[in-house]
């Protein structure tokens, strides 16, 4: 696979999307943090530490998991739940989802779904670290890390250092792995 | 008339032994040698032939469950079998527990023609075990073997009453042993699986205590007195017990007990059930020698059809028995291994003692009668579909080695296996 | 998994992923809007030849709270009583869209029949004395939460093991999890020839209480005290019933459990049902959870065979 973004693009990257979110909000009041499970907790934590670097604000973070919201459940006959867990009352909150790639779009459809069923937050944004393309649902990020046009049959890894051992973006056809 | 068949090439049972000759058949066995002609030649080399089989323990619903079966269909299934005589159980609908009714029986079967069928008469009444059976009229319309089949007679001294009835003429009492007190409407053998699957049981003791019981009766009564399917070690040591001591008494094996385990049951397949149930391995092993050595005196297959969609059902659920006509030459070879002479002796010429069967189990000579098989040790088969209206067998798509090719009945040939 | 049922060849990895998965269930069953969208457009049919209105509301609870439609057949409400075959009623379940059926029944091994009849899953909601696995999997999920794990657990099973599919399903979940299971009851209460179980065997509930980190207490039929099995209901609560007495031996942390329905005064002393240490009500919740734990992992195969 072909690395397209480096450990330093990726951190890069995070902290802008840090700094859009508390220019977009003037702050990070009423900003809580969902990251979509399981490259986007991390994701999420990462996004929470930069906020918290420059504007001395610890923004909540939540995970969630849609293994439950599936509309593709049984085309992956070994999910396995992990933790959902949402930290404050959601209510009059901003949720800011947090995925690693932004694909279909199928994923985000049941995020939301998964959300409404735990609260009704005043409003939700998505920030995705890759948005590869090839949305077959009308759903469109609010803070991206990069665009990488893609062919639908690519890869698109997003490795993080506290997961993976390693931080970048690697791209490259289905069968290597 | 009938047309004469020529049996070519077989090994015969003769009452000089086993012979490898020809046999010609007519009304009667018509010749036995080398040189013989007929239109009809069946080909028996590598078989052996001999009386036909006779079956002391076959139920043929007729009258009152026709669509199980009835006197045709289960005389078909008999004549595959290689069968010319069919004991028929009385727990129809009406029980045959008079005159009339074992006429009708019998009748039906000489109409049919197929096979000698011999009524069973029930012991008691409706076979309630409350009271005894019409037993003079019975005897009068011939029959000689007398059975609640299906259940015990559970009542001591009702059963002393037709054991006292029955001695002086030579009757047989044959009993279904089955305490119900023991029995506690069980489903299959007590022991390690029946505890494994939670399903009622109804333990070894529920045979033996009835035979113990019913033998200290015959040394009361002196009457004849048969075990109908034997099914556990226990049971053997009382009867050869019993015969050490020279009482009258008789005993038959099913093929089934003679072949499976409970083990079988954890299939919930109720082609496993039966009763008495599918014992243990070390019951199978005392049944087999038993058998062997003579002190269970013959083979019987307690067949017993039931439609298929009685067995749509929950094991415990459904209907007792299985069926058994065509299968038991294979079952029994495949079981134990048995001589020619002993074989007929298990299948043919003690069942036809036990009976009183004048026409059937006698050895091959000129002037016998034309009730024959040819059976073909070595044949591979599989078995099913079946002749018989009804399909419950253990062994239904089992491979199969030893069958009946050619039935004779009465000088007819009622089966014929032809050649592919 | 195609089915679920029985507990007795279950794997240990097997059985811990149903128990987590349950646990990821009593979170969404505790949520404001406890219910997920999982086996949205599943029928699972509730099949209830035996009645129990617990089980079945159990099951239906989980169906529904995972968005699946139930379809519920039970023998007074059916055409049994016209003589349909077991066989026959199934094909009909199946051909109105099941997909998916719990099956109770009287009869032993009735599920494993009608997993040969039909197309569908099946998950066994108890079947004769046999198995009752989901009760099995809810029982060991209770201990679990309550102990942390099950290794090295001491449970006592007591009452009528003989006739208990609850007996025998616990019995083979909770040692495949590691724990050490006694069975306590009179001989005429216990199975024959059970040396090949995995399990150990004591006539005196007193001899083994002391040692006990779970007592589990089956329901005895009062209509099996009629004179055949044991002699009273009063010697038999003398010799194996769980009294305030026998409550106060057992050892500081242990607890007791019951199936339901309980019989108080009986097998349990009303104060010991009531305790805290009785983990009776804990049992009833984890049962909707395990439940949908089942029927979520036997769904995702209904939809992998939907070809796309």
């Amino acid at each position: 696979m072909a690395q397209v973004m480096s450990a330093e693009d990726l951190s890069r990257a995070i902290r802008r999307i840090a700094h859009e979110i508390l220019e977009r909000h003037r702050g990070a009041d009423h900003v809580v943090l969902v990251g979509i499970h399981s490259r986007g907790v991390p994701l999420a934590e990462e996004i929470a530490d930069a906020i918290d670097l420059f504007e001395r604000v610890k923004v909540p973070v939540g995970e969630l998991d849609i293994g439950l919201y599936r509309d593709d459940l049984g085309l992956r006959p070994t999910t396995r739940l992990s933790r959902t867990l949402i930290p404050v009352d959601l209510t009059s909150e901003t949720v800011i989802l947090v995925d690693d790639v932004l694909f279909t779009g199928r994923t985000i459809r049941s995020a939301l779904d998964a959300l409404a069923d735990l609260g009704r937050p005043e409003k939700v944004e998505l920030a995705v670290m890759v948005d590869r393309g090839h949305r077959e649902l009308p759903i469109r990020a609010d803070y991206v890390g990069k665009n990488i046009p893609t062919a639908s049959e690519e890869r698109v890894a997003v490795r993080l250092q506290s997961v993976d051992g390693t931080s970048g973006v690697w791209i490259g056809s289905e069968d290597e792995s | 008339m009938t047309a004469e068949i020529l049996l070519k090439g077989g090994s015969v049972l003769t009452p000089h032994g086993v012979l490898e000759t020809d046999v010609l058949v007519g009304d009667k066995v018509l010749a036995v040698g080398e040189g013989l002609v007929a239109d009809h030649v069946i080909d028996a080399s590598g078989c052996w032939i001999g009386p036909g089989l006779v079956d002391l323990h076959v139920h043929l619903r007729e009258p009152g469950q026709e669509w199980k079966e009835d006197v045709g269909s289960g005389s078909a299934a008999a004549a595959a079998g290689g069968f010319t005589a069919i004991l028929a159980m009385p727990n129809t609908e009406p029980a045959i527990d008079s005159g009339h009714l074992a006429r009708f029986v019998a009748d039906r079967g000489v109409t049919t023609g197929l096979v000698q069928v011999v009524p069973v008469g029930a012991l008691t009444l409706g076979r309630e075990g409350a009271q005894l059976s019409h037993l003079d009229d019975l005897w009068a319309a011939g029959v000689r073997v007398f059975s609640d089949d299906g259940d015990s007679v559970a009542d001591a001294g009702l059963l002393r009453s037709a054991m006292e009835y029955l001695a002086h003429r030579g009757g047989v009492v044959a009993q279904h042993a089955e305490d119900p007190g023991l029995a506690r409407g069980g489903h299959m053998h007590e022991g390690a699986v029946s505890s494994r699957l939670g399903m009622r049981a109804l333990p070894a003791v529920a045979e033996e205590v009835v035979v113990a019981r019913d033998l200290a009766l015959v040394k009361l009564t002196g009457c004849r007195y048969h075990v109908q399917h034997v099914s556990t070690r226990g049971t053997v040591e009382l009867v050869r017990a019993a015969k050490a001591e020279g009482l009258a008494v008789t005993a038959e094996v099913a093929p089934h007990h003679l072949t499976f385990t409970d083990e079988r049951v954890l299939s919930m397949d109720p082609d496993y059930k039966m009763y008495p149930p599918l014992r243990t391995g070390a019951d199978v092993d005392a049944l087999r020698s038993a058998l062997e050595d003579g002190t269970i005196d013959a083979v019987a297959t307690d067949h017993a059809p039931h439609a298929a969609a009685e067995g749509e059902v929950p094991f415990e659920e459904a209907p007792r028995g299985v069926i058994g006509l065509e299968t038991a030459v294979a079952a029994v070879m495949m079981a134990v291994e048995l001589d020619q002479s002993t074989f007929f002796d298990r299948l043919s010429i003690a069942p036809a003692r036990i009976a009183g069967l004048t026409e059937q189990g006698l050895p091959v000579e000129v002037g016998s009668p034309a009730n024959l098989v040819v059976i073909d040790p070595g044949m591979e088969w599989t078995a099913g579909p079946f002749v018989s209206r009804s399909q419950n067998s253990p062994w239904k798509g089992q491979q199969m080695r030893g069958r009946a090719i050619a039935t004779i009945h009465a000088g007819r040939l009622t089966h014929e296996v032809v050649a592919v | 998994m195609r089915h679920l049922l029985t507990t007795e060849s279950l794997t240990r990895a097997e059985i811990e992923e149903l128990l987590d998965l349950a646990d990821e269930f009593t979170d969404v069953l505790g949520r404001e809007i406890p219910k997920v969208p999982a086996l949205r457009g599943l029928t699972v049919g509730t099949l209830f030849f035996e009645p129990s209105t617990r089980t079945r509301l159990s099951f239906e609870r989980a169906a529904k709270a995972l968005s699946a439609d139930v379809m519920s057949f039970s023998p007074s409400t059916s055409s049994l009583s016209k003589g349909e075959s077991l066989k026959d009623t199934v094909l009909t379940l199946q051909a109105m869209g099941c997909d998916l059926m719990v099956v109770r029944h009287k009869a032993t091994g009735a599920p494993w029949r009608v997993a040969e009849w039909t197309d569908c899953p099946v998950v066994n909601g108890g079947d004769g004395a046999h198995q009752h696995p989901t009760q099995a999997l809810l029982d060991s999920l209770t201990v679990r939460r309550h102990f942390g794990k099950l290794d090295g657990l001491h449970i006592a099973i007591v009452g009528d093991i003989r006739h208990s599919r609850v007996a025998r399903s616990d019995l083979f979940a909770m040692s495949t999890l590691g724990a050490r299971v006694t069975m306590v009851a009179p001989p005429t209460l216990l199975p024959l020839d059970i040396d090949d179980w995995p399990c150990d065997v004591s006539f005196e509930l007193d001899d083994v209480l002391g040692g006990m980190d779970v007592v589990y207490l089956l329901r005895i039929q009062a209509e099996r005290g009629g004179a055949t099995v044991f002699p009273s209901l009063p010697e038999y609560v003398q010799r194996f019933g769980m009294t305030r007495a026998r409550f106060d031996r057992l050892s500081p942390e242990a607890v007791v459990m019951h199936p339901g329905p309980m019989n108080r005064g009986v097998e349990i002393a009303p104060e010991v049902a009531d305790h805290p240490r009785s983990l009776v009500l804990d049992q009833v919740r984890a049962g909707v959870a395990v439940r949908m734990a089942v029927l979520f992992r036997l769904g995702q195969a209904v939809r992998t065979e939907v070809p796309s």
